[in-house]
């Protein structure tokens, strides 16, 4: 299976005089993009926690309105003051960790963990290429994101709290907030936008120029295609929330009316500014990335999975072209659905059926690429590993979240179901039981590669099925919850509907007390994925030291130049110089002498 | 270990690295942009009135002239590299940042000149007839009057503006920067010498009337809060202004250390004056679009 024996002279005398470049270089200041990448992923992974525990402290909340929050309530009254008096949260508090919640798990979690940290270790490996094109620029990239990443989480700590205009920053209400939570938002995320910005010219360039001799677009496995092409939506949709964002950044700090309109009123009183600006302005430019940036969230982990499945199905993928094809559609087309956000704006019929049009267009390359995922299945001789389990669970707990989006895409259809809890429901079980468990079964494939060994089986089991059951239990009623009516923004969770109302219980229009109890179950149902997450984090770290050692390089006997590579790859990544052969997929060929035929090794030579 | 294609292009794409990195990034570019003139299009064919003539002409071509020399001199710093000539490198590059650095003294001058020129806003209309008559005389209302039709292009509407016709535009005695009437009266102020804006057709300013601050609903210097046409204009000016120095850094960067980069890697100096020369023309094409729809419309 080797590629080549004659070893590359010059890379073997590089790596001799290597000499030790000290911890900070090597660690804090590399530029190196596998560190990178791991950097990303380890700091993306503690936001998802944080992320994850603000919304344990909402539903402690929102089952219990008005009581302390147990255990961390006395924490954040001592950490925040007032505003958890009595370790009660306030619903400005709640606000702040509403709209924290979404900002961190969108920029600082999942687009980090997906992108930047999956996309910077595997892409370049992939392609057979030594480094990214630009490895300093990467490394910018990432202070970019650590920076941005600091100033959210100070943001917590100022006077008034952080941001509580949600993760979509409505203006006015945004702007009028009497607080510097907005303004610390903005600029963490010029900060965050700057990072995307750099590490998506950094993946399109890597993969058009270092792409290693005999890596033709064709011959490029699946994830390395979605990684480009998300890099292109990142490259292309995020300046102008950038420039959104400087707009109402001058809004807040120099009081200019870019977004607020003429004869604005606030608590009765005219507001002191010029006027003449556009809330709806707001909207469109924040959509025109709010959208694709949906696809940067579920393209990568459609990515991971067709490699888990792939490997583990022992078989090529389905129709690796279509899926291709369905990807480039998918990003191309993203970018005119954003005003299906904005139904009820009141933009007008013609308006709204042209972007009802394009949502629904889009969801047809979605549904091939989901179809090929368990096409792929079809024959295979599975191998029900922690990693094929979590891609396994993706495919129909995506599918529900991109099914019961359709009612949300048609205009009808969403005035009744717009900002209440079905909206929510639709969207976590597209990013978290969808993206976030392929994310998680990336972690468990790839792990092997970058510590040489592997993570538990056992507690990947339990921390999969408590996941999957946890899941389900906390989203599913949320769907109910929405179809009744109950809206997303209270922080009371919709007792407030049902108190005023005791005479109108059963009655469609008012919300039954079924449904707010349904709060309390969907906060245990919160604690027990919380506390499915323990054996995942106890992996991670124990696996490190006392997991399984891999028996070799290619552990997962894998056809991808990720796994032709030593374990873990050194600085420059390849020992021998990398001749690409053949497509990404070649399991099971027959004539072969194995079950799996990696990319680098050549036709073996017929018999005479 | 040695990135590929650092310097030498990969045959299949004719590129090296840095020459596709910084069309991606300008790619980006565009959209940051393309985002803020979208903003200017939608603010603009949304408003009642729309203010012409606030910037002079004359400054903004001459600025014009300036940045379009100086992608003219980058690219023959360019040139000269690839022929061989460092001393007309540096004699180019040295042009060009001068240029750079004109548009940018320029551009402050007016950032100035706007930061101390105010409107004032009265009460009602007849406070604001008592002061155009104390400002122009006679007939101050009909002068007020028509130096509000000539700035918002109202020569050809039937439409009258007289409830908006209360304000008055010239200097505050002392020239303040970013006065307002908040700051003012907590300067315990109750009233200020106001010089008005010369009528319309002459240069002559009127003599400074004082003008009480009771009087006042709103008072603003030419600055983002005036109106969304100023917050629009400084918005963008401004984050053009930063493209231009942080070009002119590299730039002078590439200038100052050519000699070291001659001796090192010619080929390399020349790629990275001809990405830095790029992103030139890029600042330099932003405010081709820039001057008419500021200056011009």
């Amino acid at each position: 299976m080797q590629a080549t024996t004659t070893t590359h002279p010059q890379a073997a005398h590089s790596h001799e005089e290597h000499h030790d470049p000290g911890f900070l270089r090597s660690y804090v200041f590399s530029t190196d993009h596998k560190v990178i990448g791991i950097q990303y992923g380890f700091t993306a992974l503690v936001f998802l926690m944080f992320g994850f525990l603000l919304m344990i402290c909402m539903r402690a909340q929102l089952a219990k309105p008005g009581e302390a929050i147990p255990i961390v309530g006395k924490l954040l009254e001592s950490l925040l003051g007032d505003v958890a008096k009595g370790g009660v949260m306030s619903p400005d508090l709640y606000n702040a960790f509403g709209a924290m919640h979404g900002t961190i798990m969108v920029f600082l979690a999942i687009v980090p963990l997906a992108f930047a940290a999956f996309g910077n270790y595997v892409v370049p490996l992939q392609i057979g290429a030594v480094d990214m094109a630009f490895p300093r620029v990467n490394m910018a990239s990432y202070q970019c994101f650590a920076v941005g990443g600091v100033i959210m989480f100070v943001s917590f700590f100022i006077p008034g709290g952080a941001a509580q205009a949600g993760w979509t920053s409505y203006s006015p209400l945004a702007t009028i907030i009497p607080t510097q939570g907005q303004t610390f938002w903005i600029i963490g995320m010029v900060f965050l936008i700057t990072s995307s910005l750099l590490g998506a010219v950094n993946f399109i360039a890597t993969v058009i120029q270092l792409r290693a001799p005999g890596m033709t677009w064709m011959r490029m496995p699946f994830f390395v295609w979605v990684q480009f092409v998300t890099a292109f939506i990142l490259l292309l949709a995020f300046p102008p929330l950038e420039a959104a964002g400087i707009l109402q950044l001058v809004d807040k700090v120099f009081g200019s009316s870019f977004f607020l309109p003429t004869g604005l009123v606030i608590s009765g009183k005219p507001y002191d500014i010029s006027g003449g600006g556009s809330p709806l302005l707001w909207q469109h430019l924040f959509w025109f990335l709010g959208h694709p940036e949906v696809y940067v969230l579920i393209l990568p982990a459609m990515g991971v999975v067709g490699e888990v499945v792939a490997c583990n199905t022992r078989k090529p993928l389905w129709g690796y072209k279509s899926l291709v094809y369905s990807v480039l559609a998918v990003g191309f087309i993203s970018f005119i659905v954003w005003a299906h956000h904005m139904y009820l704006t009141g933009m007008g019929t013609k308006i709204s059926t042209f972007f009802q049009t394009t949502t629904m267009i889009i969801s047809i390359p979605s549904v091939i690429i989901l179809t090929c995922l368990f096409m792929s299945l079809w024959g295979g001789s599975i191998r029900f590993n922690t990693p094929m389990l979590f891609a396994l669970a993706f495919l129909p707990m995506f599918g529900i979240g991109g099914l019961t989006g359709l009612p949300l895409g048609f205009n009808f259809s969403d005035l009744h179901l717009h900002d209440s809890y079905y909206v929510i429901a639709h969207f976590h079980y597209v990013v978290a039981p969808g993206t976030i468990f392929a994310l998680f079964a990336g972690v468990y494939f790839w792990y092997p590669k970058m510590t040489g060994r592997y993570m538990s089986e056992t507690l990947g089991k339990i921390h999969f099925w408590g996941s999957l059951i946890a899941m389900n239990l906390v989203f599913m009623p949320m769907f109910f919850q929405g179809l009744y009516g109950m809206s997303r923004r209270m922080s009371d969770g919709g007792a407030t509907y049902a108190l005023a109302n005791p005479a109108n219980e059963g009655v469609v229009t008012a919300l039954t007390s079924t449904v707010i109890k349904l709060n309390v179950f969907v906060t245990h149902a919160a604690v027990l994925l919380l506390i499915a997450q323990v054996p995942f984090v106890i992996n991670v770290f124990m696996s490190m030291f006392n997991g399984k050692k891999v028996e070799n390089d290619n552990p997962w006997d894998a056809t991808t130049l990720d796994w032709q590579t030593p374990t873990p790859p050194p600085h420059g990544n390849f020992t021998k110089e990398i001749v690409v052969y053949r497509g990404p997929y070649e399991y099971s060929v027959p004539g072969h002498p194995t079950d799996f035929s990696p990319q680098n090794m050549p036709d073996p030579k017929p018999a005479k | 270990m040695e990135i590929p294609h650092a310097v030498k292009p990969r045959p299949d794409t004719g590129l090296y690295n840095a020459k596709l990195g910084i069309w991606l990034f300008l790619a980006s570019e565009v959209m940051l942009f393309g985002g803020l003139f979208s903003a200017y299009i939608l603010l603009r064919v949304s408003s009642d009135l729309w203010p012409h003539g606030m910037v002079s002409i004359p400054v903004g071509t001459f600025n014009t002239f300036v940045l379009i020399a100086s992608s003219v001199t980058v690219v023959m710093s360019w040139a000269s590299l690839k022929l061989g000539k460092l001393a007309d490198f540096k004699k180019y590059m040295a042009l060009t940042i001068l240029c750079a650095l004109g548009f940018l003294s320029v551009k402050s001058f007016e950032y100035y000149a706007k930061f101390t020129h105010y409107d004032v806003w009265f009460k009602d209309q007849a406070t604001a007839q008592k002061y155009f008559t104390a400002a122009y005389g006679e007939k101050g209302e009909e002068a007020a009057r028509k130096l509000f039709v000539e700035r918002f292009h109202l020569q050809n509407t039937k439409a009258t503006y007289d409830a908006n016709q209360v304000q008055i535009a010239g200097h505050i005695e002392g020239n303040p920067l970013f006065a307002t009437l908040k700051k003012l009266t907590s300067a315990k102020k109750d009233t200020i010498q106001f010089t008005p804006d010369a009528p319309s057709g002459t240069h002559e300013h009127p003599k400074a009337i004082e003008v009480k601050l009771s009087d006042v609903h709103r008072l603003s210097a030419y600055v983002p809060a005036h109106s969304t046409y100023f917050a629009i204009y400084f918005t963008i000016t401004a984050l053009h202004g930063l493209h231009v120095l942080g070009g002119a850094i590299v730039l002078t960067y590439f200038l100052l250390t050519s000699d070291k980069w001659w001796k090192k890697n010619p080929e390399q100096l020349a790629n990275r004056v001809e990405v830095g020369g790029l992103f030139w023309h890029f600042v330099d094409l932003v405010w081709i679009f820039l001057f008419p729809i500021i200056y011009l419309l």
